[in-house]
């Protein structure tokens, strides 16, 4: 135990930084999904098609190629942020995709009474889907949202690869110095563990106060 | 046309044809900032893409995608095989044996698969155990797929309906016969296009490949961007990403191809096989 006592500091940090980094993704994630949902359910063609084209794009290549090419190749491009910002970036554009699929999910569940009821009051295509599909939808989807939020903090473990210290590299470091790999791993594991503990009971919380019995 | 709106009116038309205008000449301005930002970067110089109509380089990165695909059939072959023990394991009537599977499942679905490579690289030498470059790469992805492998599978037999389980009850197989002569292969016809999609998953994962030094694709691209001295960073990601695109994207069509086929082929309620 000394050893991850010795650096605790190194640990700390790393965790501090991971919990922002998702924290960070997941609010980025949920707003570029919203955005991009809507586009996918407008009556508007070519919105449509760059958010099919958007959804796809991101699904089908790596997250780690993401954060490579935002950290080392928008610099080249003359874009820069600093490391984390753009580490945030790269996940929540990624995850956004994944979000976006699951919103879509639960829109389709919504009931079509539900629509036609909200056009006869009079809403438009914004309004219905503001006030009464997607809300909808979100309280139907919560659950595989945690789910993906999970994810979307397993993923973030991969910012390691463009050098961002967060908590699977300070375990790393911290091994490289004490060579207990072992008790550090462990360690962290553990730690990843309770983040996604927080995740799926307040996703569970949530569900419990949100779910719409039909 | 979905739920949300009607069939549009004479108003809503115009109004859709403007966003429509609106949207064409917005995007229109995206890409021409996009390719602004590459030309006044000097990242659309054709020596810069040039090395890209040379054999030797694609026969290079093509060398890797052949490397990717064996990590990833390797690491979703073993991962779904012990993803199908897992689940058949988890719906055991044994509780140790189910206890068992579900603790693994939940405990490998929260370890990032990062830290798994790193206790490949580090814990198991410290062990006496150092495996081929290959396997350092297979083996943490094999361990971190068969949680999500065993979650399809179960939902796979859960989905099954419990007369299944019931009527080989009563032509008296007992439970492991039960499983194997009636149960999996129903579930398993069911869970293919999942099974496929996961594979995508586990064929983006070998891009963590890039931490073992396995020479993988995202890991061959890096080496080929030193060997140029980092002048075709942004060529060689984007020719990566649409290799990683073409593959990924060609094995999520063929899930959902197989989606509809199966939907398609599922006798009607009440339709008895055999009964023709």
């Amino acid at each position: 135990m000394d050893v991850l006592l010795d650096n605790l500091g190194t640990f700390a940090e790393g965790v501090a930084t991971t919990v922002e980094l998702t924290t960070l993704s997941f609010l980025g994630a949920l707003a570029i999904s919203l955005v991009i949902v809507t586009f996918r359910v407008s009556p508007v063609r070519p919105l449509r098609l760059f958010g099919t084209a958007y959804v796809e794009v991101f699904q089908n290549v790596p997250l780690l190629l993401w954060i490579l090419f935002f950290v080392f190749g928008l610099p080249k491009l003359g874009i820069r942020f600093e490391l984390f910002t753009t580490a945030v970036l790269a996940v929540a554009m990624y995850s956004a995709a994944y979000y976006a699929e699951a919103l879509r999910t639960g829109i389709n569940t919504v009931a079509a009474g539900q629509a036609e009821a909200a056009r006869a009051l009079g809403l438009g295509f914004g309004q219905s889907l503001r006030w009464v599909v997607l809300p909808q939808a979100l309280r139907s989807v919560v659950q595989p949202l945690g789910n993906l939020t999970v994810m979307l903090l397993m993923n973030t473990a991969l910012a390691a690869g463009a050098g961002l210290v967060e908590l699977s590299t300070a375990a790393n470091r911290v091994n490289l110095v004490e060579a207990e790999p072992i008790l550090i791993f462990s360690g962290a594991a553990v730690v990843y563990a309770l983040l996604a503990l927080l995740i799926t009971t307040a996703t569970r919380l949530l569900e419990r106060r949100l779910v719409i019995h039909r | 046309m979905n739920v949300l709106f009607d069939e549009p009116g004479p108003r809503a038309r115009r109004r859709i044809r403007v966003a429509t205008v609106v949207s064409v000449l917005a995007g229109a301005l995206l890409v021409a900032l996009a390719v602004r930002q590459f030309a006044i970067n000097g990242e659309l110089d054709w020596k810069k893409w040039a090395p890209y109509t040379q054999w030797p380089n694609w026969r290079y990165l093509l060398t890797a995608l052949g490397q990717t695909l064996l990590a990833a059939g390797l690491s979703a072959g073993l991962g779904g095989l012990a993803g199908l023990l897992l689940a058949v394991a988890r719906v055991s009537r044994n509780v140790v044996v189910s206890g068992f599977a579900r603790a693994y499942m939940e405990t490998v679905r929260v370890i990032p698969a990062v830290l798994l490579i790193y206790v490949v690289l580090f814990v198991l030498p410290s062990l006496g155990l150092d495996l081929p470059l290959l396997w350092k790469l297979v083996v943490p992805l094999a361990v971190s797929s068969s949680a999500q492998f065993g979650e399809i599978f179960r939902a796979g037999i859960l989905s099954l309906d419990r007369g299944q389980g019931e009527a080989a009850a009563a032509l008296g197989l007992n439970n492991g016969q039960a499983m194997r002569l009636v149960i999996l292969p129903q579930a398993l016809r069911r869970v293919v296009p999942s099974l496929v999609s996961q594979t995508g998953g586990v064929l983006k994962d070998t891009s963590l490949g890039f931490f073992v030094s396995y020479a993988e694709l995202l890991f061959s691209g890096k080496v080929l961007i030193g060997y140029y001295q980092n002048q075709l960073l942004i060529q060689t990601y984007l020719v990566i990403g649409a290799i990683y695109f073409t593959a990924n994207y060609a094995l999520s069509r063929f899930a959902r191809w197989l989606e509809r086929r199966g939907n398609s082929n599922r006798p009607p309620l009440g339709h008895y096989p055999g009964h023709r």
